[in-house]
C-alpha cells in the first residue's frame, strides 16, 4: 500500500471512529420520552389541566417491572412521559390517578401538601396531610416549592391493577387532586420522593435514577 | 581588562533575571492583594468564610513571585538563550550548583513550613472552627449561645430542621444575623455534602452520622447551597439559596413556619442527631 493510500485509509478509520463516536453521544443525548402538552385555555391567567397516572410496573418495555408515571395528552390517551409542557404565570390543576400501593416516606416532612393553591383532595375529599406511611409517591417541584404526596391503594383493595398499563379507571386507585401556580419560563425538574424503587437500595435506584419514569421535566413556556 | 574585572556572563543573567523578577513580584502582589483581594472567594459573610478568604489571598499572594519566577526564566531564556543564526554550537556545559540548591531547598521548606505553622494557629485560635465538618464530637466547640440547625440530605434536596424552635422541619435554610450557628449535617440516603459556599462552610452528610460545623454570621446576606457529593441522578439539581436575615426577621419566620408546620410535626417524629428511617428498600 503506498503512502498515501495509507493516509487516506487512517483519515478514513478515524472519520468513521468519530461519527460512531458522535452518533452514540447524540443519540444518548437526544434519548428520552417526548414532551406532552397540557391542555390550556387562554386567558389574563391562563389554566391549564394536568392528569397523570402512577402504576406499579409499566409492564412493557426494557423494565416492565418499574414503578412509573403516564401522562394523557390533549387528545385523552395516556402517555409514556415525564415531559410536560405547562403555560407560565398559569394556573395549573393537577389530577393524580395512582394505581400503587403505600411504600411509605423515608422523610415525613414530605406528607404535608406544599406549595399548592387550596386544598389537595383525594377521591374528593379534603386531606390537609397524609400519614407519611401511607404515601405511595409525590409529585415534587423543589424549585416551586411544590410538593404533594400521594396516597396509595390499600393492599386489601379488590381488583387491583396488575397488568400492563396504563390501567383502566375501573380498577382499585386513588384520585388525588390540587392547584399549583406556574411562575416564570423555565425549565423545572419535578421527582418523586417516596423511595418506590423496588428492589433497590434505599428504593432510589433504578426507575427513581432514570429520566422518563418517576421523575422528568416541567418545561413552563 | 583583566580576568577579575570582566563580569561573568552567568552572573549578568542572574543579575538582570533577579531585577526583572522583583519588579514584577512586587507589581503582582500588589494587584493580587489589592486588586483581586476583594474578589477572592468565597467572601466575607461569616467570620470562616472571612478566614477563607484571607488564607485565599495569603496564598496567591504568596505562589506570585514563584509563578512569576518561573515566568521571567522562561521568557528571559527564550529571548535572550536562544540560537543565533549561524551558531552551530553547543551552548555551555551546564553545572550543579549547591549554594542555588540549599537556596531553593530553604525558601521552599521555609514557605511550605510557615503555611503549616500559620494554618495550625489560624485553625486553633478559630472561635467556631475552620467551616467544615468535625464530626459528631467536635475539636473546637465555640462558647456562648448558638442556633441549632439540623440539615438532612436526601435524594435529592436538603430539608432543615430547627430543634429550638419546636423541631420544625422546612425546605428553605434561613440564618439569624451575627448569631453563631450549629449545624447538625446527616443523610437519609447515600452520601451528600452541604456546601454553602459563602458561608465558608462544606461539610458531609453521612446518613446515621451527624457531622457538626460552625459559622458565625454577619449582617444580611444570601449564600449558595450546593450538594458537593455525586449521588444520583438529580446531584446537580440541588441548588438552592439560603438567607442571612435580621434577628426579628428570622424569628418571625421561625414563628410562621412553625405553625404552617403543626399538621406534619406529630409525623416528624423526636429530634435526634440522626436518623435511620424505614424503608431502607421497598419489599417486592
Amino acid at each position: 500500500m503506498s503512502r498515501n493510500a495509507r493516509i487516506a485509509a487512517i483519515v478514513a478509520a478515524t472519520a468513521a471512529a468519530l461519527a460512531v463516536i458522535g452518533a452514540y453521544v447524540v443519540s444518548f443525548l437526544l434519548a428520552g420520552p417526548g414532551t406532552v402538552v397540557a391542555a390550556t385555555t387562554p386567558g389574563p391567567t391562563p389554566t391549564a389541566n394536568l392528569t397523570l397516572q402512577t402504576v406499579a410496573a409499566i409492564g412493557t418495555g426494557p423494565h416492565p417491572d418499574w414503578v412509573t408515571y403516564f401522562v394523557k395528552d390533549a387528545g385523552g390517551d395516556w402517555r409514556h412521559s415525564t415531559v410536560f409542557q405547562l403555560p407560565a404565570h398559569a394556573t395549573i390543576h393537577v389530577t393524580v390517578e395512582n394505581y400503587d400501593g403505600a411504600s411509605g416516606l423515608r422523610n415525613p416532612f414530605f406528607g404535608l401538601p406544599r406549595g399548592i393553591s387550596g386544598p389537595m383532595r383525594v377521591d374528593g375529599k379534603v386531606l390537609p396531610v397524609l400519614d407519611p406511611s401511607l404515601a405511595s409517591h409525590t409529585f415534587a417541584v423543589p424549585d416551586l416549592g411544590l410538593s404533594v404526596p400521594i396516597e396509595g391503594v390499600p393492599d386489601a383493595a379488590e381488583d387491583q391493577c396488575e397488568g400492563a398499563a396504563p390501567c383502566g379507571p375501573n380498577l382499585a386507585h386513588r384520585t388525588i387532586t390540587f392547584t399549583f401556580h406556574t411562575g416564570k419560563p423555565g425549565t423545572y425538574r419535578w421527582q418523586c420522593f417516596v423511595p418506590c424503587a423496588a428492589g433497590w437500595q434505599y428504593g432510589f435506584g433504578g426507575p427513581m435514577q432514570t429520566f422518563g419514569y418517576m421523575d422528568g421535566f416541567l418545561k413552563v413556556v | 581588562m583583566t580576568a577579575a574585572s570582566t563580569p561573568e556572563p552567568g552572573r549578568d543573567h542572574l543579575r538582570r533575571i533577579a531585577v526583572w523578577w522583583a519588579v514584577a513580584s512586587v507589581i503582582g502582589v500588589v494587584l493580587v492583594v489589592f486588586l483581586l483581594g476583594p474578589h477572592m472567594p468565597p467572601g466575607r459573610d461569616t467570620a470562616e468564610a472571612s478566614d477563607q478568604t484571607t488564607a485565599n489571598i495569603l496564598l496567591s499572594a504568596i505562589c506570585t513571585p514563584i509563578m512569576l519566577g518561573v515566568w521571567v526564566y522562561f521568557i528571559y531564556a527564550i529571548a535572550v538563550f536562544r540560537r543565533r543564526p549561524g551558531d552551530a554550537g553547543d551552548g555551555p556545559a551546564e553545572r550543579g550548583s549547591s549554594r542555588v540548591q540549599l537556596i531553593w531547598v530553604g525558601v521552599t521548606g521555609s514557605i511550605v513550613l510557615f503555611l503549616a505553622v500559620w494554618g495550625s494557629v489560624i485553625l486553633l485560635s478559630s472561635a467556631e472552627g475552620a467551616g467544615g465538618g468535625q464530626g459528631p464530637n467536635p475539636l473546637v466547640t465555640p462558647s456562648g449561645p448558638k442556633v441549632q440547625v439540623q440539615v438532612i440530605g436526601q435524594q435529592w434536596q436538603f430539608t432543615y430542621r430547627y430543634p429550638q424552635y419546636g423541631g420544625f422541619e422546612s425546605a428553605e435554610l434561613f440564618l439569624p444575623e451575627s448569631s453563631t450557628i450549629e449545624l447538625h449535617v446527616t443523610s437519609l440516603d447515600v452520601t451528600h455534602s452541604f456546601w454553602a459556599y459563602q458561608l465558608g462552610v462544606k461539610a458531609d452528610a453521612v446518613p446515621g452520622a451527624d457531622n457538626i460545623a460552625f459559622v458565625r454570621t454577619k449582617g444580611p446576606a444570601k449564600f449558595d447551597i450546593r450538594c458537593a457529593e455525586l449521588c444520583g441522578i438529580w446531584h446537580g439539581h440541588m441548588y438552592e439559596v439560603g438567607h442571612i436575615v435580621s434577628k426579628r426577621a428570622f424569628t418571625t419566620w421561625a414563628a410562621g413556619m412553625r405553625r404552617a408546620d403543626r399538621l406534619i410535626r406529630p409525623y416528624l417524629g423526636p429530634y435526634q442527631r440522626a436518623y435511620l428511617p424505614d424503608p431502607q428498600s421497598r419489599g417486592g
